[in-house]
Formats: structure tokens, sequence, C-alpha cells
């Protein structure tokens, strides 16, 4: 798939951004559980937190593959700060595609220049893959909702300014923009994961908290359905992205190593079995890449296969991710176990990127009916 | 109209497993969707009837039925024949 110039030169500038702000930086942030304010400023600094915004709204004005390209190199460099442009990017999107004029003019441009950070609050102690267990209850009081309840696993709750949260209610679903200062919201931050370890975690606890009607994102009812689901795409799409860098990132690690380690006499990159798993990663990080690149062609196209496409590629970019840092991890032998080299922080990472925006299963299970309603619908030209 | 619920009809049948839906049928209570089929339905309409789908026009109700949404097309497309709102 040909990139265009303007592709080439964001996939230059995004990578020399990675290697200058982010790779040197990554292992640090890691073992501190802990994003500087200083990268965070960074990013926004250089406009990509505004990189699903339309010029015109504050935003950076790339397109979807731009964007997957931009979410490629900071993934390659850290998952943690690849996962803030993640969930900020969620929060902006929808704003845009969803929200009213007044949360328009209220959020994105500050979205948009990275003033404000946004953040995706769906999952809950009892309601993950299955988000229609979820219960946090929004209820109509004047002219506002009362939120209650408990949102669990929430990446850059620490820092987040805003909240795209979703609450049942008594006309179904709802998704609301919940704002961090709210009386009642408690922010609680949690450590201690096995990846993603500098994404500043935390849970959120609601108890009365007032959320005016006009925070509310489309009408009630449609929360999961459309709102959750198409910031949820993008994160997808996002992660996908970020599963090509992490994957490049192995590639590069273990060519590195394997060109200088020497054992029984000769290179790594010699004995054949290390060249089996070498050639595993080369073609792995490709095919992902394809994947990636052609859900983002279709996006930009609109095209509603664009959202099928995006779970095949996080379902293959993800896999491909776990199973390259495997290998990375054993060609680096011991040093690939140790904190000092970064593949044990690849291998931690790709590991939660299975389980996050739809776990493999659920992509499993997607993809599968999607390929059954094709059959379905082959079936029914034919007569 | 008619070729507009063609269309919807044709769409539809393809992503709820080959079965025949009528113009009253409620879609998302049939319980035969997925979770991605709300916005595959959005970028489809909005892709083949040129139209944009904002937040004014994100509620259920719109999408419920091939009439329902037929009808939201009818509302959103721009008429151009007697040039005039009346
Ligand atoms: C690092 C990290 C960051 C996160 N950030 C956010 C965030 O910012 N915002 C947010 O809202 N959430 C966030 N999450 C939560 C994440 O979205 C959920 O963990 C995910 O949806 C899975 O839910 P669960 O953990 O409850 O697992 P469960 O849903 O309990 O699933 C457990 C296992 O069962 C499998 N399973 C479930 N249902 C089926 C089925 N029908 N068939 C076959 N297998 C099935 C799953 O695939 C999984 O392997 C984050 C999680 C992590 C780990």
């Amino acid at each position: 798939m040909e990139m265009t110039f303007e592709q080439q030169r964001l996939r230059t500038a995004f990578r020399e951004f990675a290697d200058a702000h982010i790779v040197p930086h990554a292992n640090a942030w890691d073992r501190a559980e802990h994003m500087p304010a200083e990268a965070v400023r960074q990013l926004a600094n250089k406009g990509y937190l505004g990189a699903v915004l339309p010029a015109d709204c504050g935003g950076a004005g790339f397109d979807m593959v731009g964007f997957g390209l931009l979410n490629e190199e900071l993934g390659r460099g850290c998952s943690s700060i690849r996962s803030l442009l993640t969930v900020h990017s969620m929060a902006a999107l929808t704003i845009w595609r969803w929200g009213t004029e007044a949360q328009k003019a209220q959020w994105l441009e500050k979205l948009g220049q990275g003033e404000a950070i946004g953040a995706f609050a769906l999952t809950e102690p009892e309601a993950g893959s299955d988000a229609r267990e979820i219960r946090t209850e929004a209820v109509v009081s004047g002219d506002d909702f009362l939120l209650n309840g408990h949102k669990k696993w929430i990446t850059f709750a620490q820092i987040a300014d805003l909240f795209l949260i979703f609450a049942r209610s008594q006309r179904g679903p709802c998704a609301f923009l919940l704002e961090r200062n709210t009386p009642g919201l408690v922010i609680s931050p949690v450590h201690g994961m096995l990846g993603t370890r500098a994404s500043m975690m935390a849970e959120l606890h609601l108890e009365q908290c007032r959320v005016p009607k006009q925070n509310l994102v489309g009408a009630p009812g449609v929360g999961l359905s459309h709102i959750a689901s198409s910031a949820l795409d993008c994160g997808r799409y996002s992660v996908a992205w970020g599963c090509v860098g992490i994957a490049q990132a192995c590639l590069e690690a273990c060519l590195q190593y394997a060109g200088q380690r020497k054992q029984f006499g000769s290179l790594l990159r010699d004995h054949q079995l290390v060249q089996r798993m070498i050639a595993h990663m080369v073609v792995g990080v490709k095919a992902a890449r394809l994947l990636c690149h052609n859900a983002g062609q279709l996006k930009d196209a609109g095209d509603p296969t664009s959202i099928i496409e995006t779970s095949i590629a996080k379902y293959f970019a993800c896999r491909t991710a776990a199973e390259i840092a495997r290998d990375a991890v054993q060609i680096h032998g011991a040093n690939g176990c140790s904190s000092e080299y970064p593949a044990e922080r690849f291998y931690r990472d790709a590991k939660i990127m299975e389980i996050i925006e739809g776990s493999n299963e659920i992509q499993e299970i997607t993809i599968a009916q999607s390929a059954c309603q094709q059959v379905a619908d082959n079936a029914a030209i034919a007569r | 109209m008619e070729q507009t619920k063609e269309k919807l009809r044709a769409f539809l049948t393809r992503h709820i497993a080959g079965r025949t839906i009528a113009d009253e049928d409620q879609i998302f209570a049939s319980g035969f969707v997925n979770s991605m089929f709300a916005m595959q339905l959005v970028l489809f309409l909005e892709k083949n009837f040129k139209i944009a789908i904002g937040n004014e026009d994100l509620e259920l109700k719109n999408f419920q039925s091939i009439n329902a949404m037929a009808d939201l097309i009818e509302r959103k497309t721009p008429h151009s024949q007697n040039g005039s709102n009346s």
C-alpha cells in the first residue's frame, strides 16, 4: 500500500519525535509508573493531541492513516504514551462526531491543543467485555443528571480533565461529559499493573455527581450502541497501530542484539533458529501494518466495512505483537528478562493489548459473526 | 422512497444473517444485531445517501426501522426540485 507524500513526511516527523523524546525515557517512565507532565506537554506542543481533529477545530488535521502512523511511532517508543493518544483521541473524536455545538465550542479547541486531557470511562468491576452490564446510574434531577457508580481501569484518569463516561438511565444507556472537578467524583490511582505502567491509571467513584443535561452526548438510549461503539472503533484502530509499533520496536531491538551477541562462536543472527524468529517478526510486522493501513484508508473513505476491518487489524496486530515480543525476550536471553533492556517492557505491554478495546476472544466472535453473515449474504445473492 | 427502502433492506439483510426485514420491524429490539452494527449502519447511511448524521439525529427512534430511516434520509436530503422551503 502506497503512502502519499504527506503521509511519508508525517511518518518521518513522528519517528524523529519518538526517537528524541520518547524512546530514551520509556523504561524509566515504566519503572516509575509515572508519565511526566513534560512528556505530555511535548506531545501537545507538537499538536499531536489534536491528531484526530480537523484543523478548523484546533486539531492537527491528519487523515486517519496519518493518525495511525503517529500511533505506530509513539507505540514503538512507549505504549503508555501511545495509550494517552488513544483515550484522549477517543474523547475528542466523540465530541467532534457526536457532540452538541456548545460541547464542541467548549472542548474541541482545548482538547486539540492539549490544554485539556480527555479519557474514556466505560469499564466497571462487573462490566468488562459485556458493557451492557454497566451499573453506574444516571437519574434525572431537575436540569441535571445525578450519577452514581464505580469505573475501573481508566487510562490516564489520574490527570484527565474530562471523562467521556457511560451510565444506564431509565431511557437506556447514556454518554456524558464529566469534568474532573465535579463534586462527588473521587479519583483513586491504580498501581502495579502488568503493562502500560506509566499510563496513570485510576478508578473513579461517583457519588451524587451532578452533571448538567447539556453534558449528555447523543440522546439517552444511544450511549453504548453509537457513542461507546464509535469511540471504541477509534480506540481499536489506535491500539492496532500501536501494536505495529511494539512489534517494530521488538524487531529493531532483536536485529541490534543478535548482531552483537555471540554464542558458540558466531553471532546470534547467524544461528538459523534465531533467523526463523526474525523472519516471523519481519513478516508479522509487515502484515499487521498492511491491515492497519487498509482499515485507515477505509476510514478515510467513510466506508462501513472500516469497522470490521479495524477489528480484524486490531486482532491480528495484537496477537502478532504479543508473539513477537515473546520471541524478542527469547532472543535476548537473560538480558531480555532484565529491565536494562526494553524487551521485557514490550512483552508486558503487548499482553495488555490482547485484553483492551475488545479482547482477542471478543474480536474472534465479531470477526466470525461477520464472516458468517457474509456467507449468508452470498447465498442470498446466488438464489 | 421505495428505492431508498430497497437499499436499506439489502444492507440490513446482509447484517442480520440473511433474515427478511419488513419496513416496520424494530431492528434494535430484534436482538440480532451485534455491537458494531449501529456504527456500520450510520456509515452506510452517510455514504450511500450522502447525508451527514450528527448530534441532532442521534436518537434510536431514527434508526429503529426501515420506515424510520427512510424518513430520516428524506429529512436530511437537500431537495433541489422546486428550490424553495415551502
Ligand atoms: C491496561 C488497561 C487499560 C484499560 N483502560 C481502560 C480505559 O481507559 N477505559 C475503560 O473503560 N476500560 C479500560 N480498561 C478495561 C478493559 O477495557 C477491560 O479490561 C476489557 O474490556 C475486558 O474486560 P474485563 O477485564 O472485565 O474482562 P472480562 O470481560 O471479565 O473477560 C475475561 C476473559 O474472558 C473472556 N471472555 C469474556 N466474554 C467472553 C465470551 N463471550 N466468549 C469468550 N471469551 C469471553 C475475555 O476475552 C477475557 O479473556 C483497561 C484495561 C487494562 C488492562
